[in-house]
């Protein structure tokens, strides 16, 4: 899952990266409503912690830019907790709105359910055979034994879980598991996919040769 | 018990007035009446008495005199007015004529009566429908006219001692009197319910816009602060008084709003660097960091706490301006020094920048709180530099314009827009609407510079044009 924070205060900016990046996550950062804005129109994030009041664009702007071309979640972080503001926040296309301050788990949680609702799932639980996958948790179990995965392989089987019955090409895979911090090594995804079908069975992810990974749909 | 209503009160007030007019009026009418009564019956009484006084002293006694005409009421003298000394004709001798016995007696329902007395006190005669309890002469003057219970009479004596009394039952007067009594009393309480119902009515129209008021009063003092009096008769006493009372409402509404905007300035001044500190904290504390990443989570709650403090240092100072609490000191100083100590300050803030600050000094003497007016130089230089091209040029000039004495800090930065300008000093106002976090400024520095000068009794004012620059003017009285 790759997610992008656009905030102006560095601190905030630092540490909720950090956070968000120790959950797993593939983290851009933005400190201005331009850069921010260009990141969120130039690649495909699960979901977009968006500041409103920003130097340069403001949030709002950004957020009523970036919905003529994307569908991305966008979670609205702002100072403003008058409900006027929670709602053109909500009107103008966001999906969800928190006041500052927040707690980190009440942020993490919130983007589950963002990413998950997007990807069209109503619970945190994904069964695919004998495999179980509960996203709020970040853990998998196998024929009820819980199934050890390092970060990134527990975020790539979530996202092919996630995507389920479709095909995601290597490209998604990079864009949505590596941050523009990483150096993405075109054999790393191959050493993660096969680590996962060592841990939940060769069958659990099926290759398209020439397309992509899919976990097909039973 | 008074009732409390004004309503009430005034009709009880307006009540009684009624009251006592009707009352008044009655009563005067009713004497009235009777008075014209009492003439009459007493017109009567002196016509009979004459005619007795002619049966008396018949005219034709006198030479000169014929028999009274029949077809007309003898017009007899003045009661008293000619007394005879001719003796009087001796008891039971005396006769009136069938003509004048007619005004006497029942038959013309007038019950008038009269009594004659010797001068001895003997009872010569008594005729007509006398009652019986006049006894005995009583008068001593020649003639009087007086009420005795139900009868009226007229006395009168002659000269020698005989005396006349002629009376009448006032019997049909007073049952009149009566009824014209009862018929006053019920006109008058007919007009007292009309004059009561009238006066609700007046007074429940005249106190309807106290209602309105006071039901505004009501729902704001219940917090909508909104609401206003519907001002109809903007010219009448209870209009002006509405029309005072509803801009006294809106200077309410708009001191209530500018709290409002305040507090939530203020508290949302404080949600980024508490945010920072939580956020923070709760990511350091998920697992076990090294000592280098605890620095750095110490360091940037240091930040956001030094931001916070801060920010509370000048809400607390804007606060004590706000009250008057903030005493000032009241000393002659020069400005020149202080402004260049001012200078001074935040040369290396310029120097970082690349700005240069161009001084134009005069020795100026004020009485003032060098301290404070030290903050607001600096912090109008502050702005200046940090608000400023790189590169750029900072103007502080200090002269005299009569008895005042101006300072001008001018910068060639970006300017403020023409829309923006009046709102600079307000608290928490920022130009460019996201937080400047380089310098971390709250944008009350020229809202508590303002307050400040204004507290000297002095004004500040400011002046831009875009890329060109921005000018800022304190004139303080020396």
């Amino acid at each position: 899952m790759r997610i992008l924070i656009v905030e102006d205060e560095p601190d905030l900016l630092r540490s909720l990266a950090q956070a968000l990046r120790e959950e797993g996550y593939a983290v851009d950062t933005a400190a201005d409503g331009e850069d921010g804005f260009y990141k969120a129109e130039s690649s495909d994030y699960d979901a977009i912690v968006l500041d409103v009041m920003l130097p340069k664009l403001d949030g709002w702007e950004i957020l009523k830019r970036l919905r003529k071309i994307k569908k991305t979640p966008v979670l609205m972080l702002t100072a403003r907790d008058q409900s006027r503001d929670r709602v053109r926040g909500l009107d103008t296309g966001a999906d969800d709105y928190m006041v500052k301050p927040f707690d980190l788990p009440e942020l993490f949680a919130r983007l589950r359910a963002l990413i998950r609702r997007s990807a069209n799932k109503t619970t945190n639980v994904i069964d695919i055979g004998e495999v179980t996958i509960n996203t709020a948790a970040r853990n998998v179990t196998r024929g009820g034994a819980a199934v050890e995965l390092t970060a990134r392989e527990y975020a790539l089987a979530e996202f092919l879980a996630l995507h389920r019955g479709e095909v995601v090409t290597r490209t998604q895979l990079y864009e949505h598991l590596f941050d523009e911090n990483d150096s993405t090594l075109s054999n790393l995804l191959d050493v993660h996919v096969s680590n996962i079908r060592k841990k939940l069975g060769a069958e659990f992810i099926t290759t398209r040769r020439g397309h992509g990974y899919c976990i097909e749909e039973k | 018990m008074i009732p409390k209503s004004i309503k009430w009160r005034l009709q009880i007030w307006y009540g009684l007035i009624l009251v006592a007019v009707l009352a008044g009026f009655g009563f005067t009418a009713y004497q009235l009446e009777r008075g014209r009564m009492l003439r009459k019956v007493d017109d009567g009484l002196t016509m009979r008495l004459s005619l007795i006084t002619g049966a008396l002293h018949p005219p034709h006694h006198r030479p000169g005199f014929g028999p009274p005409p029949l077809d007309r009421p003898p017009e007899g003298p003045p009661v008293g007015v000619e007394p005879k000394n001719e003796p009087l004709p001796p008891p039971n001798q005396f006769k009136l004529s069938a003509w004048a016995e007619h005004f006497f007696g029942t038959n013309d329902g007038q019950n008038f009566y009269y009594v004659i007395w010797s001068r001895y006190g003997d009872e010569i005669a008594r005729g007509g429908n006398e009652p019986t309890h006049v006894t005995a002469m009583k008068t001593s003057g020649p003639v009087n006219v007086l009420t005795l219970d139900n009868f009226r009479e007229i006395r009168s004596a002659f000269p020698l001692g005989e005396q006349i009394t002629v009376g009448r039952s006032l019997a049909p007067e007073l049952k009149e009197l009566r009824l014209a009594a009862l018929r006053l009393t019920a006109v008058g309480a007919a007009i007292l319910l009309f004059g009561l119902a009238g006066g609700w009515w007046l007074v429940g129209r005249a106190i309807r816009p106290i209602k309105d008021i006071s039901a505004t009063a009501v729902k704001i003092s219940a917090g909508d602060l909104s609401q206003r009096i519907n001002v109809a008769e903007a010219e009448s006493e209870l209009g002006r008084l509405a029309t005072v009372l509803n801009s006294t409402f809106a200077r309410l509404e708009a001191a209530f709003a500018q709290q409002q905007q305040f507090t939530s300035d203020a508290a949302h001044e404080l949600r980024t660097p508490v945010s920072v500190m939580l956020t923070q904290t709760q990511t350091a504390l998920n697992r076990e960091r090294s000592g280098a990443e605890y620095r750095e989570t110490l360091e940037a709650c240091q930040r956001a706490s030094q931001r916070m403090r801060k920010l509370i240092e000048s809400l607390l100072e804007l606060a004590r301006l706000d009250a008057g609490q903030e005493t000032l000191k009241r000393l002659r100083f020069n400005l020149s020094p202080m402004a260049n100590d001012c200078v001074e300050i935040v040369r290396p803030l310029a120097d970082g920048r690349g700005v240069k600050i161009l001084s134009e000094l005069a020795p100026l003497e004020i009485t003032g709180d060098s301290g404070r007016l030290a903050q607001v130089v600096t912090n109008l230089l502050t702005n200046a530099i940090q608000y400023n091209r790189e590169g750029g040029e900072v103007r502080v000039k200090l002269e005299s314009q009569g008895d005042l004495v101006v300072l001008t800090v001018s910068d060639t930065g970006r300017g403020i827009p023409a829309e923006d300008l009046p709102r600079v000093f307000e608290r928490f106002y920022r130009g460019d609407k996201s937080r400047t976090v380089a310098n971390g400024n709250a944008g009350l520095g020229l809202a508590i510079s303002k307050a400040i000068v204004e507290a000297h009794g002095g004004t500040i004012g400011v002046s831009s044009r875009p890329d060109v620059g921005t000018t800022f003017t304190v004139r303080l009285p020396t």
